[in-house]
C-alpha cells in the first residue's frame, strides 16, 4: 500500500476515534412508521448493503405492506413473529455512523402491552425521536411515550411529524400539531423539543432537505442528530465508582475493578468507601498495562489504594469530601415489568449499581393512568404499571436521586424464585423515617420472660389447603402443650380476619398483606415468650419465606399439612369447596387460586393417612 | 474540568465490554469463553485480558471444532493459546466423527447443526459451564439485533425470543435457576467497522486469511472456495484458479466464500470496508438457507 493511502487511512481512523456516540430511541404509535423511518435513514446513509437490499426486495414482495415498493420496516423487524404480524415487539438495536458521529438506535415497540420494552430502550438513550402521524396528530400513545421518555430522564426530544406527504406538506397542519404538543409537554421535564416535518416513505427532511417544505428552515433529522449536544453533566458530577470485582492475582496486588459512573478521579486523591465510610488515597489507576493519571466517567479501570481497608463488590468509592447519601428507605418511581403482580410487603432482590439487597415495597402512593395521567390508588403493581412507591431495604446502600445521577439512582427488582426482572425503578429521595424512629429499649426483655415461663418461644407455622386439618391439629397440639404448662397462642383465620385484618379480602395483594401482618403479630408474641401456632392456608412460598426471615434460625418451624386436593374437597368440612365450585367464592385456594407447596418444611404431615394424635406426637418430637 | 473530553466511541465500547465481562464474574460459577479463532474472538479475548489485568482472565477458552476449519486457523489457535498461557478446550462432536459428518455429503445445514450446535451443547454440558461468552454482534443479523447481552438458555439450551428479560441501564440480572445457563455477548454493540478500527488501534493479532494474497480457489455456487486441503473434490467443470483473495469472515472452509481483494494490511481492509457494498455475512452459506433461519438456529441452541 502506498504511503498516501496509509496516511489517509491513518488520518481517517484518528478522526473516527475522536467521534462521540449518540444513542437514541424512536417511539410512536403503531402505524406511525418508526421502523420505516430507521430503514430510510440507514438506506439513504448508504448503510444498507447490496445483499441486504436484495433480500429486502424479496421479503417486501412476500410480507411487505408497502405495495410494490421496498418496505423499509422489514430491515429492522427481525423476529419471525414481528415480520408476520407487521409490528415491532422487542427493542431492536441498529448502528450507523456518519463523518460526524456514531449512532446506536433503539427501535422500540409502540403497543401499550410492550411498554416495558420501550422503557428498556429508553434507559440508555440520550435523545428520543417521537413520531407523530401528521394525519392523526397527537394521540394518547404519543403522550404515553413522551411521559416515559421524560420519566427515564431523556432531556432532548425530536418531534418527528411524519407522513407530511399525506397532508400536502401543509405548514398549518404542522404548526397546529406543534402547538398541541407544546401545551401538553409543559409539565414534562425536557430541555429541548425539535419539531421536524418529514416523510419516511418519501424521504423528505430525513437526510436531504425537502423542496416540499420550503416554509421549514430548521435542520433535517440527520443534521439534528449529528449536532445535538447531550450529557456533558456527568463529567462535572462528583466522582462515583461502584466496585465490581476485587482483583487479587497474588498477595502483592489488591485492586478494585469497576466503571466510573460519574466524575473524574486522579491518583493521589483521597477517597471514601461507602457505606463503611473508611478513607484511603488512590495509589494507581490501571487500564490493562497502562497506568493512568486520571479516569473519567464511563471508563472501566482498576484502582489501587495506599492502605489496606475493607472493600468488596457493591461498595461505592467516592471522593472523600463529596460523598453521597446512604439510606435503606426510599421513595421511587417504579415500572412493573412482569405478569406476576408486585405486592406491598413481598420481598424482592433489588439490584443497584453493583450491589444486591433484599427490598420490599412498603407502600404504593399512586399509580399513574398512563393515558390520562390521573393518579390512581392501588394495592398492587400490574404489568406495565407506572407508579410512585416507597421501598424498604434490609441494608443501607449508597445512592443518589436518579435525576442527578442515573447510575446511582437506577435499580431493578428481581423475583427471588423465578429470577425474572420484575420491576425497574428510579430513586427520587430517601425517607428519613429510618433515622427518626428509635426503638424503645425495654428493661424486661424476652430472655427474662422466657425464664419466668420456663420455656423458650417458638413459631409453629402451619400451611396447607383449606380442609387439610390445620385447625384440628393446631387445637390438639395447643391442648397438649397447655397440659405441659407451656404458654401458647393460636393465630387463625377466625380471630385475625374478624379483627386485625377485617379490612382485607382474598385477592393476591390482600393475601400477601394478611400474612405480613400475621407474621409481625407472631413476632411480638414470640417476644412475649409464647409458643405461637399459626394456622392459615398461607398459599405463597414467598410470604412464608418473608415470615421466616423475621426470625432467628430454629425459632420458626414450617409445618406442611399435606392433603391431596381431592380428599380435602371430599371432606369439605365448611362446605367451602362446593361454594367455590359454584363460583360463589372467587380466589379460593386450590380452585381458582394457586397453592405453592413448601420446598423444605421442617415437618410434613400427611393428614389423609395420620390420626390427629400421631400428628401431635410428631410435632412434639421436633419442638 | 471543562477541558476533559468525553470518552471516544471506541473507548466507550471497550469500557462497556469490560463492564459486562466483570459482571459475569459476579453471577457465574463456571464461565467459559467461546473462541472461534476469528476477528471477533480476537477482540473479545483482547478485552478479557484488559478487563482482569493483572489477573489472567478467570476462565478457559473453548473451541467447538468441526474438523473443517482452515488449516491457518488451527495453527493460529494453538499459537495464541500457548502465548497467552490460557487453558484451551477443544471439543469435536464424537457422533459427528463416527458418522463422518461433513459439509460436502451432508450439506451446510446438517453439518452446522451436528458439528456446531450439537457440539456446543455437548461441550457446555460436559464441563458444566453456566456462562459462555460469545463474540456475536447485533449488527450481524436481524435476530441478533434483538438479543439481550445476557441471553438465557433453558437446560435444553433453548432460546425464547419472546420472553427475554428486560435489560435496563448497565444493570445485568444474571441470576438463573440451577441448570439454566447464560450466553453473554460483550460485543453486542460493536459493528464490523468498530472491530477493524479497534484491531488497528490495539494491533491485535489475527489469522492471516483476513489479508489478501494469491490463493488457490474454485468457484462453487457463487462462492469462491479455498482449496485448503485434499478433502475438496473438484466437481465436473470446476477448475482451481490462483486469485488474490481474502476472507471477511472465517468459518468452515467449504462453507466460507473468499472475496477478491487487494487489501493486504489492516489499513487497506478498513478502506475496503468503507467502500464495500455487501455485508460480511454474504459469504456465509448457512444464513441464507431460509428467511429467519438464524432465529430458528438460535432457538435450537446455536450461538
Amino acid at each position: 500500500m502506498s504511503t498516501s493511502i496509509e496516511q489517509r487511512v491513518g488520518a481517517y481512523i484518528e478522526k473516527q476515534g475522536s467521534l462521540d456516540l449518540l444513542r437514541f430511541i424512536t417511539c410512536g404509535s403503531v402505524d406511525d412508521g418508526k421502523s420505516t423511518l430507521i430503514g430510510r435513514l440507514l438506506y439513504e446513509a448508504r448503510l444498507v448493503f447490496d445483499d441486504q437490499i436484495a433480500s429486502l426486495r424479496n421479503d417486501s414482495k412476500k410480507q411487505g405492506v408497502q405495495g410494490s415498493g421496498i418496505d423499509f420496516a422489514l430491515l429492522v423487524d427481525g423476529l419471525i413473529a414481528e415480520r408476520e404480524q407487521g409490528i415491532t415487539i422487542d427493542v431492536a438495536y441498529r448502528f450507523f455512523n456518519t463523518d460526524r458521529r456514531k449512532f446506536i438506535v433503539a427501535d422500540t415497540p409502540g403497543h401499550e402491552q410492550y411498554t416495558r420494552n420501550m422503557v428498556t430502550g429508553a434507559s440508555t438513550a440520550d435523545v428520543a425521536v417521537i413520531l407523530i402521524d401528521a394525519t392523526q396528530g397527537v394521540l394518547v400513545q404519543t403522550q404515553r411515550h413522551s411521559f416515559i421518555t421524560s420519566l427515564l430522564g431523556i432531556k432532548h426530544v425530536v418531534l418527528a411529524i411524519n407522513k407530511m406527504d399525506l397532508v400536502d406538506y401543509s405548514q398549518a397542519v404542522f404548526e397546529s400539531i406543534v402547538d398541541v404538543y407544546s401545551e401538553y409537554s409543559r409539565h414534562l421535564e425536557f430541555e429541548s423539543i425539535m419539531p421536524i416535518p418529514l416523510s419516511a416513505t418519501e424521504g423528505d427532511n430525513v437526510i436531504a432537505r425537502s423542496s416540499n417544505t420550503t416554509w421549514y428552515s430548521g435542520p433535517t433529522l440527520l443534521e439534528y442528530l449529528e449536532t445535538v449536544e447531550v450529557g456533558k453533566s456527568q463529567l462535572q458530577h462528583s466522582f462515583r465508582f461502584p466496585v465490581q470485582w476485587v482483583n487479587r492475582p497474588n498477595a502483592d496486588f489488591r485492586g478494585y475493578s469497576g466503571t466510573v459512573v460519574a466524575g473524574v478521579i486522579e491518583t493521589g486523591q483521597q477517597i471514601r468507601v461507602l457505606p463503611s465510610g473508611e478513607t484511603a488515597k488512590v495509589e494507581e489507576i490501571i487500564l490493562s498495562k497502562n497506568s493512568l493519571d486520571k479516569a473519567i466517567v464511563d471508563q472501566a479501570v482498576t484502582i489501587t489504594l495506599d492502605t489496606n481497608i475493607d472493600v468488596s463488590r457493591g461498595d461505592v468509592l467516592v471522593l472523600a469530601d463529596t460523598p453521597c447519601e446512604v439510606s435503606d428507605q426510599f421513595e421511587a418511581s417504579l415500572v412493573w415489568m412482569n405478569q406476576e403482580p408486585g405486592f406491598i410487603g413481598r420481598s424482592y432482590w433489588l439490584l443497584i449499581g453493583t450491589t444486591r439487597v433484599n427490598a420490599s415495597i412498603t407502600g404504593i402512593k399512586h399509580k399513574v393512568d398512563i393515558n390520562s395521567f390521573e393518579k390512581l390508588s392501588a394495592d398492587s403493581m400490574q404489568l406495565n404499571d407506572l407508579g410512585e412507591v416507597t421501598l424498604s431495604l434490609d441494608k443501607a446502600v449508597p445512592f443518589e436521586a436518579y435525576k442527578s445521577c442515573k447510575a446511582m439512582g437506577a435499580f431493578v427488582l428481581i423475583d427471588r424464585y423465578s429470577y425474572a426482572t420484575v420491576g425497574a425503578g428510579m430513586i427520587k429521595f430517601a425517607l428519613r423515617r429510618a433515622e427518626n424512629i428509635h426503638r424503645q429499649a425495654l428493661l424486661v426483655d424476652r430472655k427474662a420472660r422466657e425464664n419466668l415461663n420456663g420455656h423458650g418461644g417458638k413459631i409453629l407455622w402451619f400451611t396447607g389447603l383449606s380442609g387439610a386439618g390445620k385447625s384440628t391439629v393446631a387445637n390438639a397440639l395447643e391442648q397438649a402443650l397447655h397440659s405441659r404448662g407451656m404458654r401458647t397462642y393460636i393465630l387463625d383465620g377466625d380471630n385475625v380476619r374478624h379483627g386485625l385484618n377485617k379490612d382485607l379480602g382474598f385477592t393476591d395483594a390482600d393475601r400477601v398483606e394478611n400474612i405480613r401482618r400475621i407474621s409481625e403479630v407472631a413476632k411480638l408474641m414470640l417476644d412475649a415468650g409464647l409458643v405461637v401456632i399459626t394456622s392459615f392456608i398461607s398459599p405463597f412460598r414467598s410470604e412464608r419465606d418473608m415470615a421466616r426471615a423475621l426470625f432467628e434460625a430454629g425459632e420458626f418451624l414450617e409445618i406442611y399439612v399435606n392433603i391431596p386436593l381431592a380428599v380435602a374437597e371430599q371432606r369439605d368440612p365448611k362446605g367451602l369447596y362446593k361454594k367455590a365450585r359454584r363460583g360463589e367464592l372467587p380466589n379460593f385456594t386450590g380452585i381458582d387460586s394457586g397453592y405453592e407447596a413448601p420446598e423444605a418444611p421442617e415437618l410434613e404431615l400427611a393428614t389423609a393417612e395420620l390420626s390427629v394424635d400421631d400428628c401431635v406426637a410428631q410435632i412434639l418430637k421436633i419442638i | 474540568m471543562k477541558s476533559i473530553k468525553q470518552l471516544s466511541h471506541l473507548d466507550s465500547l471497550e469500557a462497556d465490554s469490560i463492564h459486562i465481562m466483570r459482571e459475569v464474574m459476579a453471577h457465574a460459577e463456571n464461565p467459559v469463553m467461546l473462541y472461534s479463532i476469528g476477528k471477533d474472538s480476537a477482540v473479545m479475548l483482547h478485552l478479557a485480558q484488559k478487563a482482569f489485568y493483572p489477573s489472567p482472565p478467570p476462565f478457559p477458552l473453548l473451541h467447538v471444532d468441526t474438523r473443517w476449519k482452515f488449516q491457518a486457523m488451527y495453527k493460529f489457535r494453538d499459537e495464541i493459546a500457548k502465548s497467552l498461557g490460557m487453558d484451551l478446550i477443544v471439543h469435536i462432536n464424537p457422533e459427528g466423527i463416527a458418522n463422518n459428518i461433513n459439509p460436502f455429503d451432508h450439506g451446510s445445514s446438517q453439518h452446522t447443526d451436528v458439528m456446531k450446535t450439537q457440539g456446543l451443547k455437548q461441550a457446555l454440558d460436559k464441563y458444566g459451564f453456566d456462562a459462555a461468552f460469545g463474540g456475536a454482534r447485533r449488527d450481524e443479523e436481524k435476530s441478533r439485533a434483538k438479543e439481550r447481552v445476557f441471553s438465557f438458555r433453558s437446560k435444553a439450551h433453548h432460546w425464547d425470543p419472546k420472553n427475554q428479560r428486560p435489560e435496563l441501564w448497565s444493570l445485568y440480572n444474571g441470576y438463573k435457576a440451577s441448570g439454566d445457563s447464560i450466553r453473554v455477548f460483550p460485543l453486542s454493540n460493536w459493528t464490523e467497522l468498530d472491530i477493524w478500527e479497534y484491531i488497528y488501534r490495539e494491533q491485535i493479532p489475527i489469522v492471516p486469511l483476513y489479508f489478501a494474497t494469491e490463493r488457490p480457489v474454485v468457484e462453487r455456487d457463487g462462492l469462491l472456495i479455498l482449496v485448503d486441503d485434499d478433502r475438496l473434490q473438484l466437481q465436473k467443470g470446476e477448475k482451481v484458479e490462483i486469485r488474490k483473495v481474502r476472507f471477511r469472515t472465517l468459518g468452515c472452509y467449504p462453507l466460507t466464500g473468499a472475496v477478491e481483494s487487494d487489501a493486504d494490511d489492516l489499513a487497506s481492509i478498513i478502506l475496503e470496508l468503507l467502500q464495500s457494498r455487501s455485508s460480511e455475512r454474504q459469504g456465509r452459506a448457512i444464513d441464507s438457507d431460509s428467511s429467519g433461519s438464524m432465529e430458528k438456529k438460535k432457538q435450537e441452541g446455536y450461538f
